[in-house]
């Protein structure tokens, strides 16, 4: 493949005659803003940025349902017990939805797994922290979720076919998560001194994770510009970030608690909100491996997996012998 | 016989991919959903259920193996879908004189 600078951007390399016209016709079809499907011709840079953002997609939403599942053994009653082992079970399902739409860009399954478990794929860095407290699945379903509903509604108009269609499907699913985790908040909130204090420890300790969940700012973030140009991303990581900060600080409000930050404001002349200055540092130490729970989240993954070989031998052993006995019939 | 599935200490490998199609209701088509790996048609009904109808989605699921579905060559598509264009007699709005007159 021939180097290149932007979607529409000038090749140096020499083109084959059908990469050529398939560049024009990717082209032209990002130019109307229409959708690329799994066997149209499409970049190798774009077939490359996107199996590597579907994929950690994919595999945040695997490692995300850890901090939840923890919690469904001691969730303080039966109705809280089956919301979230639903809620878990949505997780895994959008894990599935991502994987799927990620092979049709052609790397299959098991190379997708295998990255996750071999550590050589990142995933969402909010899910090394701990969920210390039931306070805390309040938290991560307002806070966490809602980030990244923030973050997803744009992407049911992603450029590429399958990419967008997962995200519909799963935005449908993330609200019923994003109105639960307030509800527990809500609840804590009004309930005695020490619920509050547990409801608002929750929240302080999450904020900052939360606000983080939407990248780096944009001068720092390499692949924002060409992501947008693809039509993959259709807002910049601070403008989103803005608008969220935006509606949890009014949320906020009717939880009658605070948010931990006080430089939160909103800008008149700019129509911005504006929030703290994130630790970068800090994010880059998690992302990398260095958060409290890196080492945990991917012990527990390899060990699922490997505690669930039985069943998927069992399952390909049933096929096989089914399948012997139609031969014989 | 050649499968694979079970060489890789219990890996999924090799189990095919299948495209699920969910009927909302009665009196509609079935619509592609999705697709997942399963090692047979059983097993791909059952994951079907619980990955793509955990909320009333649908009354009835279709699955088939995707290696099974033969598509028509994007790249030809000019060619495959020629022959609509420039006959737009095939559509009723091309029939402007009857405007006005009614029940038509």
């Amino acid at each position: 493949m021939a180097e290149q600078t932007t979607s529409g951007g000038h090749l140096s390399a020499v083109l084959s005659p059908e990469d050529e016209a398939g560049q024009q016709r990717f082209d032209a079809i990002i130019e109307q803003d229409s959708r690329i499907e799994p066997r149209d011709w499409m970049p190798e840079a774009y077939r490359k940025s996107l199996t590597r953002q579907m994929s950690q997609h994919a595999h945040s939403e695997i490692i995300g349902m850890q901090p939840e599942a923890n919690w469904i053994t001691r969730a303080p009653s039966l109705k809280r017990k089956s919301i979230l082992i639903a809620k878990v079970q949505d997780e895994a399902g959008h894990g599935l939805y991502l994987y799927s739409s990620t092979e049709t860009l052609g790397t299959d399954r098991d190379t997708l797994n295998d990255q996750l478990m071999s550590g050589r794929a990142k995933y969402s860095s909010i899910f090394n922290y701990p969920a210390r407290t039931w306070a805390d699945m309040g938290a991560i379903g307002w806070l966490v979720d809602g980030a990244a509903i923030a973050n997803q509604v744009p992407l049911c108009r992603a450029s590429y076919g399958p990419y967008g269609r997962a995200m519909v499907r799963i935005c449908k699913e993330e609200s019923f998560h994003q109105r639960q985790g307030f509800e527990i908040l809500l609840e804590l909130a009004n309930g005695t001194e020490a619920q509050k204090k547990m409801a608002q420890d929750a929240i302080d300790r999450f904020y900052a994770p939360a606000l983080m969940m939407f990248g780096p700012s944009d001068n720092d973030s390499p692949n924002s510009k060409q992501s947008m140009a693809w039509n993959v991303k259709r807002f910049s990581n601070d403008d989103l970030r803005q608008r969220f900060v935006g509606m949890i600080a009014e949320q906020v409000k009717v939880l009658g608690l605070t948010l931990p930050d006080p430089e939160l404001r909103y800008d008149e002349e700019t129509g911005q909100w504006i929030h703290m200055e994130l630790d970068w540092d800090e994010f880059n130490r998690v992302i990398k491996g260095g958060g409290p729970c890196n080492s945990q989240r991917m012990a527990r993954r390899r060990e699922a997996h490997e505690e669930g070989a039985w069943v998927r031998e069992a399952a390909s052993a049933y096929a096989r012998k089914q399948q012997m006995k139609e031969q014989v019939a | 016989m050649t499968m694979s599935n079970t060489s890789n200490n219990g890996s999924s490998a090799g189990w095919p991919l299948w495209e699920v199609f969910v009927r909302s209701s009665r009196g509609l088509s079935h619509v592609h959903a999705g697709s997942l790996h399963a090692p047979d048609a059983e097993m791909a009904v059952r994951n079907a259920r619980d990955l793509y109808t955990r909320r009333n989605e649908g009354v009835s699921l279709w699955v088939v193996r995707s290696e099974d579905i033969l598509t028509s060559d994007p790249d030809a598509k000019d060619a495959m879908f020629e022959s609509p264009k420039g006959k737009d007699y095939r559509h009723a709005t091309y029939y402007t004189k009857s405007e006005g007159v009614k029940h038509l």
